[in-house]
């Protein structure tokens, strides 16, 4: 079955970047359909349809998002667009802004339509400095071809977009952080409720998207909602970019339709074509750095013998025990080489780092964890140090104002789940650990 | 509304938060609050010891809710049912909350102007553990001095951003905030400016623990030595109703007149914060027109030796 591209479909073209190229490939007709066929609800109404759910992570369905969106008379509303992409292991909106970025702003103007939105801003994070300035020629090209700015297409709708970079935080990506940080202020998360839907830029009623999501817009515009809820399974519908990472053959950004199956991604001909050095598979992080590890056995079928998929269910199924989530789909493969412990303190140090520092349980309990996963890592821990870790993360998960409590506790809660025997290597064999990895005393494990 | 926190049901307004609601019942289901000041709009949610359980959301959706909740920024709803003392989860999050809190807290309490007074040693002192099991090393900052009155130790801050917004909100120009992000966030001024206002004074009064200290009163006594008396003065500045902290004729330390939460009171309308004047220079008691001795809760160390209580010590029974 030859997979069906939306997004990235044109991506190879050159010159795509430019406004010239991207109109001629038919570039810009979803701004052109809904302003001129289409009322802000029925726009609404075609996206809900589609069943297109946020591709930041926590795929909530976009459609719904935007019709909790308050309207109250004579207050501006804002359309924001996260692009403050710095989880580990996930750059597919880097790949999408920077290739193709017209896409985006073109999904950024049917949106803000739909949403009644008169100021949009996308949220860039620091270090994608180059990025930003791509964005702005492509915003520049729009506006001068008077996609953008006064009067749009001559149907008396007013747009400005503005692209603001962000400090280089990741905590600036979640969505009350970010308006904080929009706003001018130190991007602490706010308490909520209320919710940006309510109050959220400078008190007014707020949506805030992902860039995939906001680029996912166009086709379900040019297509309708009921044809991209066609492709994929179940409830998840569309498609979705794949950052893949890793030890594979072929890593990068995919394109993938929702329901492929773990194994063709994995190993298909068309996709990452296996694990690199032929070597074994011995985890995976399928949704970015802060999802379940899921062990090798649990990779490509679930607890139950099912085959695992590309969907937001099926990569859940098992929950936390035994299964994990698709996250922001930064996918990331590990050999039979890799030490989980070290992987696990890597991860927890970035949350450690860019934890915001405001509530007590994520600022003392990142931190806490970061410094023991480090002990055991260089073969000075402990055994008790194991259900110390456990015991941690059990106290940080559900008690923070925002997720990233959640996502730092997550990961070692697993790693510890699955891998227990390695973090008991660690302890027992304390010279070696410091010398070589766990995954190289192992025998070969099965794929 | 009708809210009901263990099991004790009380009318309040719409938009009161569970936190409040709890105050107005009193006793033993008010939950602790380290962050949370009445007097500041804007603080609370982050420190986390007022974590409640909701057992149903509301009479039109009584469904629990799936976490814990800040109590003191959510608001109640029609027939919502709340857990704190009773609940066992409540428990565990705020012990957790509290081990927290306290591994990277020096933990120097002999030598600190704010034992006897403090919010995080009366949390530790229920919701804490004898041992801690924290064996890394903590992290540790040198004390400095902002402005000539008052010294920060950064180390005893648990960064509840009440001061931040004791300047944000009293003060003409914040010069002080919160710098760096996670573990390393610290309270400080920019390029250790000095911070100097009429009333940068109350970041002492509302600091949670020793993090603030008063310098004119920094190591002069322990506080359940003094005596606190009630006074007032004409101030242009300020309310001028204050507590004395006396020995003997002498007087120690001015601050302002704390309620039982630890909240500045609520004086004729208007919270009664005091002036830098009032609170640093006049040391004289000829300046002041002392009203009587301060009221202070008979469980507070402050008050052992001091007062009569009303209670009759309870007769040891020997078996």
């Amino acid at each position: 079955m030859k997979n069906r591209k939306l997004l990235l479909e044109n991506v190879h073209i050159p010159g795509i970047e430019t406004f010239d190229v991207y109109r001629k490939n038919g570039g810009y007709r979803s701004v052109e359909k809904a302003l001129n066929s289409m009322t802000p609800d029925e726009v609404v109404e075609e996206v809900k349809k589609s069943g297109l759910r946020g591709r930041g992570g926590a795929g909530f369905p976009t459609g719904m998002k935007w019709s909790f969106l308050a309207k109250p008379e004579g207050v501006p509303r804002y359309l924001v667009c996260n692009a403050d992409e710095s989880e580990p292991g996930t750059f597919k909106d880097r790949y999408l802004m920077e290739k193709i970025p017209h896409l985006l702003i073109e999904g950024m103007i049917t949106s803000s339509y739909a949403l009644g939105a008169n100021t949009s801003y996308i949220y860039i994070r620091g270090e994608f400095m180059y990025i930003l300035h791509i964005l702005e020629k492509a915003i520049a090209e729009a506006y001068d071809k008077g996609f953008l700015g006064k009067n749009i297409l001559g149907k008396g709708y007013d747009l400005d977009l503005f692209v603001v970079p962000g400090g280089g935080a990741y905590i600036c990506g979640e969505e009350t952080a970010l308006l904080e940080s929009l706003e001018g202020k130190r991007g602490n998360p706010r308490i909520k409720p209320p919710f940006p839907a309510v109050k959220g830029l400078w008190g007014c009623p707020t949506v805030v998207n992902n860039v995939e999501s906001l680029a996912a817009v166009v086709p379900i515009i040019n297509d309708g909602g009921d044809s991209y809820a066609a492709i994929g399974i179940g409830r998840s519908t569309g498609t979705k970019l794949i950052s893949a990472c890793g030890n594979l053959v072929k890593p990068g950004v995919y394109e993938i339709e929702m329901g492929l199956s773990v194994e063709e991604f994995i190993y298909g001909d068309d996709y990452c074509q296996g694990i690199a050095n032929n070597k074994k598979l011995k985890a995976c992080v399928p949704g970015g750095s802060s999802v379940p590890i899921l062990p090798h056995y649990l990779v490509t079928k679930t607890v139950s013998g099912e085959d695992r998929l590309m969907s937001y269910e099926s990569l859940a199924d098992g929950g936390f025990v035994s299964g994990s989530m698709l996250g922001s789909g930064g996918f990331i493969i590990f050999d039979e080489d890799q030490c989980i412990v070290r992987n696990t303190w890597n991860f927890t140090r970035f949350y450690a780092h860019e934890s915001c520092g405001q509530c007590s349980p994520c600022r003392e309990g990142t931190g806490w964890m970061e410094k023991v996963l480090h002990r055991l890592e260089n073969g000075h821990g402990n055994i008790r140090d194991i259900d110390l870790l456990a015991e941690i993360n059990k106290k940080i998960e559900g008690n923070t104002i925002c997720p990233l409590g959640d996502a730092a506790a997550w990961p070692v809660a697993a790693a510890i789940r699955h891998f227990r025997d390695e973090f008991e290597w660690h302890v027992t064999n304390k010279d070696e650990a410091i010398t070589r990895n766990y995954g190289l005393s192992k025998e070969p494990l099965i794929a | 509304m009708k809210v009901t926190i263990d099991d004790i049901t009380i009318e309040v307004e719409a938009g009161t938060t569970i936190l409040n609601a709890a105050r107005k019942i009193g006793g033993e289901v008010v939950p602790p609050a380290m962050c949370f000041y009445s007097k500041l709009p804007g603080t609370g949610g982050k420190c986390r010891t007022c974590l409640v359980e909701v057992a149903a959301g509301s009479t039109a959706d009584p469904r629990p809710m799936p976490k814990l909740v800040a109590s003191c920024s959510t608001p109640v709803m029609d027939g919502m049912i709340v857990k704190n003392k009773t609940s066992e989860r409540v428990h565990e999050g705020r012990s957790a909350v509290v081990e927290f809190l306290l591994i990277n807290h020096p933990l120097d309490c002999p030598v600190c102007d704010q034992a006897g007074e403090c919010n995080l040693q009366d949390l530790g002192y229920e919701h804490g553990s004898v041992k801690t099991r924290y064996e890394e090393e903590r992290r540790t900052f040198d004390p400095i001095d902002i402005g000539d009155k008052i010294k920060l130790h950064m180390n005893r801050c648990i960064l509840c951003y009440r001061c931040v917004e004791v300047a944000n909100q009293l003060t003409e120009k914040r010069v002080h905030g919160v710098l760096h992000r996670g573990e390393h966030a610290e309270i400080s001024t920019f390029i250790e400016q000095a911070v100097d206002n009429d009333f940068s004074g109350n970041m002492i009064d509302v600091c949670p623990v020793g993090a603030l200290t008063d310098r004119t009163f920094r190591f002069k006594s322990r506080v359940w030595f003094l005596k606190p008396m009630e006074a007032e003065c004409d101030c242009k500045k300020c309310a001028g109703k204050v507590v004395l902290w006396m020995f003997g004729q002498e007087i120690y330390r001015v601050t302002g007149r704390k309620d039982q939460y630890g909240e500045i009171e609520t004086i004729d309308d208007k919270t009664a914060w005091i002036c830098n004047e009032c609170r640093f220079e006049k040391k004289d008691l000829s300046k002041w027109k002392v009203i009587g001795p301060r009221v202070i809760d008979r469980h507070s160390v402050i008050s052992q030796g001091k007062y009569e209580t009303s209670i009759t010590p309870s007769i040891k029974k020997i078996n």
